[in-house]
């Protein structure tokens, strides 16, 4: 089963919600997919086995063949080539990998070469496999990591996924394909608001979905009224505890140190799997 | 006329908090939310729109079923895989390139206008607001956030004001450049945790990268003073200016609750005092004159 955690609004608890229902239900797999800002691996300490560079596709024009008719330049609907009447420059990070500058060129002066966007991060917690992307500072596109990320899922697994947060395209790329999406929300305006937005997303693409509480007792109500009145199912409360929170200051997940959390995330999981299944 | 943007690497960490107080004591100010595909600040803010424009910032393709003989390049070619089995194209997956309608052997294919979202200008008790709203799932955040700042500068030098303050996205992706390139500082709003710290990190290197001036300010500083030492620490090593630290308080989300900025909600409070605080900082970094 491949479940997925998101929230919309960033700090909610996506990765704490995410690390202790990975630690709890024990064998599973850990794709943290927040590429931009990865933070699993902080409180995993995975021991890294592998780590391999990310590259995408962009044009390399070869100056001797092109005769700056522009065509290439003309077709790129993310003005990642210009082209003067002497020279024909690439911008590699507005790139978008679609290969029709290839196609386009009359002179095939294109040619593709390779750019490095990220790197793939692989290795192991006790039972726990973690994989994870980190995109290059100054690259502006999670998406193309996120997706190498999501090539190694193991679909024999339980597959846990941290997604980044927003509800825009790397949000979209990472929750794809998931069984079941958890959305971590807290009971404050700000979380209410983003947590209808990922809803409105997740029902576009037709992904089950439910919702963990974090921080539970601050805010107001208007969560748990929304989730009522739509009928989505609230999986688990976790409260607003100093001690939580400091665990998580410290990079501790706080299941291990608060042992009967591990069996709320036990039974979160249970909870999900019955979902699924219906 | 100087740019501020609010930034953090992680999410939650109080950019809009401390955008939303910004905005009320730095008077005659435009304020940009450039979070959007989630923007809050209209919750503290509540802005009256004056002009909305639709954001048309890709195209998608269309596949006229009476010309398409069900050939099957279309699908081969899309480095987005956005053709369906049954030859459908899914808009979430289209990135709106144009390799299939140029690739199509019978022309029935054609790029069409997609509106992804919307972007507005608006008036708020404050001063005015340029922000947007990017709809669920659509790409192009980049694009939206240029459109804002471009709306913001307008405003700007149409009110005759001296400063824009932009609240930016968590991550360091194509919204967060977006919403740096060019501005005169930016403020990096973080808390003392591992993944605080781990993100201030890389947002920091990514103001590097784009030549911003980097400011930091330390929220909820007192839930774990010793990783508060280490941000310290690693910013006079690196010398990056600490505009202050700002402790945790229940207020912050009471003012919330209740619609309102937190200087105004609870304005003689500590966390207000030290927002303040790092307002005044913050304003003599951006040598601004001010009374």
């Amino acid at each position: 089963m491949i479940v997925s955690v998101a929230s919309g609004k960033g700090g909610t608890g996506k990765t704490s919600v995410a690390v202790n229902l990975a630690l709890s239900i024990g064998n599973a797999q850990f794709l943290d997919c927040d590429v931009e800002e990865p933070n699993a691996h902080l409180f995993l300490h995975p021991r890294i086995g592998r780590k391999e560079p990310i590259y995408v596709s962009v044009p390399f024009v070869n100056e001797k063949l092109c005769d700056h008719c522009g065509k290439c330049a003309q077709f790129c609907q993310y003005n990642a080539i210009f082209v003067s009447s002497d020279k024909t420059l690439v911008f590699p990070k507005l790139c978008h990998s679609c290969g029709g500058c290839f196609l386009v060129c009359p002179k095939k002066a294109i040619s593709e070469e390779k750019h490095r966007v990220g790197t793939l991060k692989l290795g192991s917690a006790g039972n726990l496999r973690l994989v994870y992307g980190e995109l290059e500072i100054g690259e502006p596109m999670a998406v193309p990591v996120i997706k190498e990320v999501k090539k190694h899922i193991e679909k024999s697994k339980n597959v846990i996924l941290d997604s980044p947060p927003g509800t825009s395209c790397p949000v979209i790329k990472t929750v794809n394909g998931s069984d079941f999406c958890v959305l971590v929300t807290e009971p404050t305006p700000f979380g209410l608001h983003d947590l209808k937005i990922m809803v409105e997303v997740l029902r576009e693409i037709g992904i089950q979905y439910g919702v963990v509480v974090n921080r539970a007792g601050i805010g107001d109500k208007k969560v748990y009224e929304y989730c009522r009145e739509k009928g989505i199912p609230i999986l688990l409360e976790i409260p607003f505890q100093r001690r939580i929170a400091e665990l998580y200051s410290c990079g501790i997940p706080f299941s291990l140190e608060m042992t009967d959390w591990k069996h709320e995330f036990l039974a979160l999981h249970d909870r999900i799997r019955e979902l699924v299944n219906k | 006329m100087k740019q501020l943007t609010v930034v953090s690497g992680k999410g939650g960490t109080g950019k809009t908090t401390i955008t939303a107080s910004f905005a009320v004591l730095a008077k005659h100010t435009i304020v940009a939310d450039c979070d959007v595909d989630a923007p809050d600040l209209h919750m503290l803010l509540h802005p009256e729109t004056i002009k909305s424009q639709e954001f048309k910032g890709s195209k998608i393709a269309l596949i006229d079923e009476s010309k398409c003989t069900k050939c099957g390049l279309c699908r081969q070619k899309c480095a987005f895989e956005a053709i369906t089995q049954n030859l459908k194209v899914d808009p979430i997956a289209c990135e709106g390139c144009g390799v299939c309608r140029m690739l199509c052997p019978v022309s029935a294919i054609t790029m069409t206008d997609r509106t992804s979202g919307y972007a507005y200008i608006s008036k708020t008790k404050y001063g005015f607001m340029a922000h947007a709203k990017l709809n669920p799932g659509e790409a192009n955040s980049g694009k939206l956030v240029t459109l804002v700042r471009q709306n913001a500068s307008m405003l700007a030098k149409e009110k005759n004001s001296d400063l824009i303050i932009i609240d930016g996205s968590p991550g360091v992706g194509c919204p967060v450049i977006a919403s740096i390139s060019g501005v005169d500082a930016g403020l990096a709003v973080t808390e003392p945790t591992v993944s605080g710290i781990h993100d201030l990190e890389r947002v920091l290197l990514l103001m590097k990268h784009f030549k911003v001036r980097p400011l930091v300010c330390i929220n909820m500083y007192d839930i774990n003073k010793d990783n508060t030492a280490r941000i310290e620490n690693f910013c006079r090593k690196n010398r990056i200016d600490i505009v202050g630290k700002i402790p945790f308080n229940h207020i912050v989300t009471e003012a919330m609750v209740c619609g309102k900025t937190v200087v105004e909600y609870s304005p003689q409070s500590e966390v207000s005092k030290e927002i303040k605080n790092v307002w005044d900082i913050t304003r003599r970094n951006l040598q601004l004159d001010r009374d």
